[in-house]
């Protein structure tokens, strides 16, 4: 009995031992591991609820704001032109901080530098409609965050902050992510993390919610600490997935169960 | 290396006591925790009410014969059976620290709160599940005989 245990165990040693990064040909998208009615909702935007997000982005993006009294577009013309490929780009440098800064952030700094006006809050109603509206702009073009040689060591921190085990759980995000993408946990689809549609409508939040949003709820999930809103480890763990996802096509506004 | 260096402890036997505050003394011989956390035999019935609670996390990755429980996960061994292959001082030690047998197991350690990291702090401090209800659990396992 004693020894039919080791060699359960020892099974199981060599079965764990596999933990490996996804390879390119493999990597898919969550909305792949949606029901056909959940991938049809995504697909025609008069379905989509995020396009109501978009709109309201729009409005925005032309309203005069702030001490300076100045639309976004008043320096960036027509979104759909100068927006094109942005949020594919995103966390990127910042230069002034030297470190990343998301797409909420980037908008916030215009905000304040900009426009002078107040940022807005994080998962604001403001916020998410201008990133969603921006995010749209890049639909269908390929992720390439990551690739500007100043963001490594960011990338690597991100890395880092994946494969650490945290919280009561004790669980990584790794080893749902990487090495169990193709289970369920509690009947729900385990994906492989690629954050291509964000900011997108969950209809468990019955909303729009950003990447952070989702980051903190999987850390929680495993009850650890969520970092704060806008923290240095939440942009790391960001840049970190979105340069996983390099090459896979830009959905914002997704749809996830 | 670190597993194979409690492996070996697993297989000579030595005891080991845990020293953390938050949970009970309690003695490893071989791969089992022989003797019941709280003293006393747990409740069966309790016992697998409680497994089958989202709370206590056990079929988020677990699936086993539950069949009014449409959601259970796949990332882990199914249940049934689990009395016939374990003793339950066996089953004990798995709940209570299954990293003990397998440092890469992702399955959670239910009576540990030491070397953990960044522990929300609604959690910190606490094992998973107390003392009395690994009992009640250990108890309904071991009825699971196929
Ligand atoms: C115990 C398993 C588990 C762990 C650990 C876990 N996740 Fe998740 N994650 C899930 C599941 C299940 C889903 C999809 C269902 C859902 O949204 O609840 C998900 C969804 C996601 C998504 C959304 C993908 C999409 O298509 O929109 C991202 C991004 C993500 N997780 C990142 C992370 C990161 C980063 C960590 C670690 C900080 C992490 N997860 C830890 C189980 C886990
Ligand atoms: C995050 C995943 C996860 C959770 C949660 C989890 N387990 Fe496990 N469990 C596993 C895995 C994986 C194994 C296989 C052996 C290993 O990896 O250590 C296992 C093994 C077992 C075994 C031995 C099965 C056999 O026949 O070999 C028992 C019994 C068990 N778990 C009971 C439980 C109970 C009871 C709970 C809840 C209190 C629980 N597990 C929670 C992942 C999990």
């Amino acid at each position: 009995m004693k020894l039919l245990g080791c060699i359960a165990v020892l099974t199981t040693l060599a079965g764990a031992a596999v933990a490996a990064e996804i390879p390119q040909a493999e990597r898919r998208s969550g909305y792949s591991f949606m029901t056909a009615d959940t991938e049809a909702m995504q697909d025609e935007d008069t379905a989509n609820p995020g396009m109501l997000w978009v709109l309201d982005g729009e409005a925005l993006w032309k309203r005069r704001a702030g001490a300076a009294d100045k639309a976004c577009a008043d320096c960036h013309n027509d979104a759909r032109a100068s927006m094109k490929g942005v949020a594919a780009h995103y966390p990127a440098f910042e230069k002034t901080l030297g470190r990343p800064v998301d797409l909420e952030q980037r908008i916030n700094l215009c905000r304040t530098n900009h426009q002078q006006a107040s940022p807005f809050a994080y998962e604001s109603r403001d916020l998410l409609a201008l990133s969603a509206y921006v995010a749209r702009q890049s639909r269908g073009m390929p992720i390439e965050a990551g690739s500007d040689p100043k963001l490594a060591p960011f990338v690597e921190k991100g890395r880092e902050l994946f494969m650490q085990r945290q919280g009561q759980l004790n669980l990584g995000c790794i080893n749902c992510h990487d090495d169990n993408w193709d289970k369920k946990l509690a009947g729900s689809a385990i994906t492989q993390a690629h954050p291509t549609g964000y900011p997108l409508y969950r209809l468990e939040w019955q909303s729009l919610g950003s990447l952070q949003r989702r980051l903190r709820a999987c850390i929680t999930g495993v009850r650890a600490q969520a970092y704060d809103w806008g923290s240095p480890e939440l942009v790391e763990l960001e840049l970190y997935l979105m340069s996983r996802a390099q090459g896979m096509k830009m959905e914002a506004p997704a749809v996830r169960p | 290396m670190a597993i194979i260096t409690s492996f070996a402890a697993a297989l000579l036997g030595l005891p080991w006591t845990a020293a953390a505050q938050g949970v009970r003394p309690y003695s490893v011989v071989g791969d089992a925790v022989p003797e019941s956390l709280t003293g006393t035999r747990g409740d069966a019935a309790r016992g697998r009410a409680l497994l089958v609670e989202r709370a206590s996390t056990c079929i988020l990755c677990h699936s086993g014969p539950f069949p009014e429980q449409k959601f259970q996960g796949d990332l882990a061994p199914n249940l049934s059976g689990s009395g016939g292959r374990w003793s339950e001082g066996q089953l004990r030690l798995r709940l209570v620290d299954a990293s003990r047998l397998n440092a890469a197991t992702i399955m959670p350690s239910y009576y540990r709160v030491d070397g953990l990291n960044r522990v929300g702090t609604s959690w910190r401090g606490k094992p998973i599940l107390s003392a009395e209800q690994i009992e009640d659990i250990v108890a309904y396992l071991a009825t699971l005989r196929d």
